[in-house]
């Protein structure tokens, strides 16, 4: 019972306070790439959380089982990164077998996962503090939803942008930018909620 | 003949530092610009850091460019990338171990850091060692400045002051050039004022400055399209004052 207390506690949090766009500064790149499109934010949310979570659970085994037995720790980052790679690569076939639809509405979305830091950075983050597999999951579900969450209601944000009156200069990505301070203070608003 | 190969190669130098700033133009390697941009030393580290990873890994794929296979490019790239940063990562916790701590996370992220990936692909796979070399360096040069200008203002913004010799240790004890605040004798004692906001020290403070930063930009290039268009009107409306007086006195010349 206190597992699973923490679990969703830690996802929460996660998920909102330590957000990963707004606090952590991950998959900035796609976050602010991705653009004013309701849709395909969603759909890229999506495919992130799917790549998030086959990460966390597939390079937990492998770092704690493969890499610590045979010395080689440091290899940490080369061995993800094509755990990540390759995830991509079937999680893409997977979907453009069972779902040509979804597949289609992905597009370029789908290889770009791939560089988006937040997957490489919540494994990292795993391996680096030492979490236990639990915690690795929490981050691994958290961090997805707080992804798909801040990607989606930046996206809802910008399709209002788009019809508001914004000075010449700040047109496009600098009042992006802005509208993603704004969201940061208001993620602010909710640190301490949760003590882990 | 030498001579325009020259500017051939400074060209590809110089357009990566400005004209084609891989942060402030192509808007690419986002996340350590917001993330290591606390303190201006952590933000020189990772911009020092980014540049020996980023010619390192521009040099070896250009060198191997003839021996990757097209359909295995991608992949190729990224483990030459982590090679690295791996290499970087443990020379770093060695050498300089206060910084690897303040970067964290952020040194192992240049793995997938938009710019090294894309350079290699865009720029590497297509030219030669020499200017990947010099490409890599001016792409470098240029984030470094420009995440050195981000994290000026908000170190300066945010605690008032610069501090030096906490991230690199061989500096010597902290030194403190004392800007937006009243010197204090010691950190702990209020200083006697204090115009510093410590917002720009949060994450909202980065993406404010980032935001302002490209909106200045933006500003002084749309200036710049504006004088070009005045400019080219002043010289057709010339031309066509020129062309509508001269005619007349030709006719009049003929028909006399």
């Amino acid at each position: 019972m206190n597992y699973l207390v923490a679990f969703v506690l830690g996802i929460l949090s996660y998920a909102l306070i330590n957000n990963v766009v707004l606090v952590r500064f991950y998959g900035i790149c796609s976050f602010v790439g991705v653009g004013n499109k309701v849709k395909s934010a969603a759909s890229m949310g999506i495919a992130v959380t799917f790549v998030i979570l086959l990460a966390t659970l597939i390079c937990y085994p492998i770092y704690h089982f493969v890499l610590i037995p045979a010395g080689v720790p440091f290899l940490d980052t080369i061995t993800y990164i094509l755990v990540i790679a390759s995830l991509v690569q079937v999680v893409g076939l997977f979907i453009k077998k069972h779902s040509p639809a979804l597949y289609k509405s992905l597009g370029i979305y789908l290889p770009l996962i791939t560089t988006n830091c937040a997957v490489l950075g919540v494994v990292t983050e795993n391996t680096d503090s030492g979490l236990s597999f639990l915690e690795s999951l929490s981050n691994g579900l958290g961090t997805a939803l707080g992804f798909f969450i801040t990607i989606f209601l930046f996206a809802c944000i910008r399709v209002r942008l788009e019809g508001s009156k914004t000075p010449k200069a700040f047109k496009g990505i600098p009042i992006a930018l802005i509208v993603a301070c704004l969201m940061a203070m208001a993620f602010m608003g909710l640190s301490g909620v949760i003590n882990l | 003949m030498m001579e325009k190969k020259k500017s051939a190669h400074f060209q590809s130098f110089v357009s990566g530092i400005w004209k084609e700033n891989p942060l402030f133009v192509s808007l690419l390697g986002l996340c350590p610009a917001l993330a290591v941009t606390k303190s201006l030393e952590a933000a020189f580290g990772m911009g020092i850091l980014f540049t020996i990873v980023l010619v390192c890994s521009n040099v070896l794929v250009s060198a191997l460019r003839k021996v990757i296979p097209d359909e295995a490019k991608t992949p190729c790239e990224i483990v030459i990338i982590a090679t690295f940063v791996t290499l970087v990562k443990m020379l770093t916790e060695a050498m300089l171990p206060e910084l690897y701590s303040t970067l964290g996370v952020f040194l192992s992220l240049l793995v997938v850091n938009c710019i090294v990936l894309g350079r290699s692909e865009a720029f590497a796979v297509k030219n030669g060692v020499v200017d990947s070399l010099l490409d890599g360096l001016g792409n470098g040069i240029g984030y470094t400045i420009a995440i050195c200008i981000i994290a000026l203002l908000r170190e300066v913004l945010g605690t008032g002051m610069l501090t030096f010799g906490e991230t690199f240790t061989f500096l010597g004890g902290p030194h403190h050039l004392y800007i937006l605040t009243g010197p204090s004798a010691t950190p702990v004692a209020q200083p006697a004022w204090d115009l510093s906001l410590s917002f720009f020290q949060t994450p909202g403070g980065a993406f404010l400055v980032l935001g302002i930063i490209l909106a200045v930009l933006a500003a002084i290039r749309n200036c710049k399209a504006e004088k070009a268009k005045v400019d080219a009107r002043l010289k057709k409306a010339a031309e066509a004052a020129a062309s509508k007086g001269n005619p007349t006195p030709s006719q009049g010349g003929q028909s006399k």
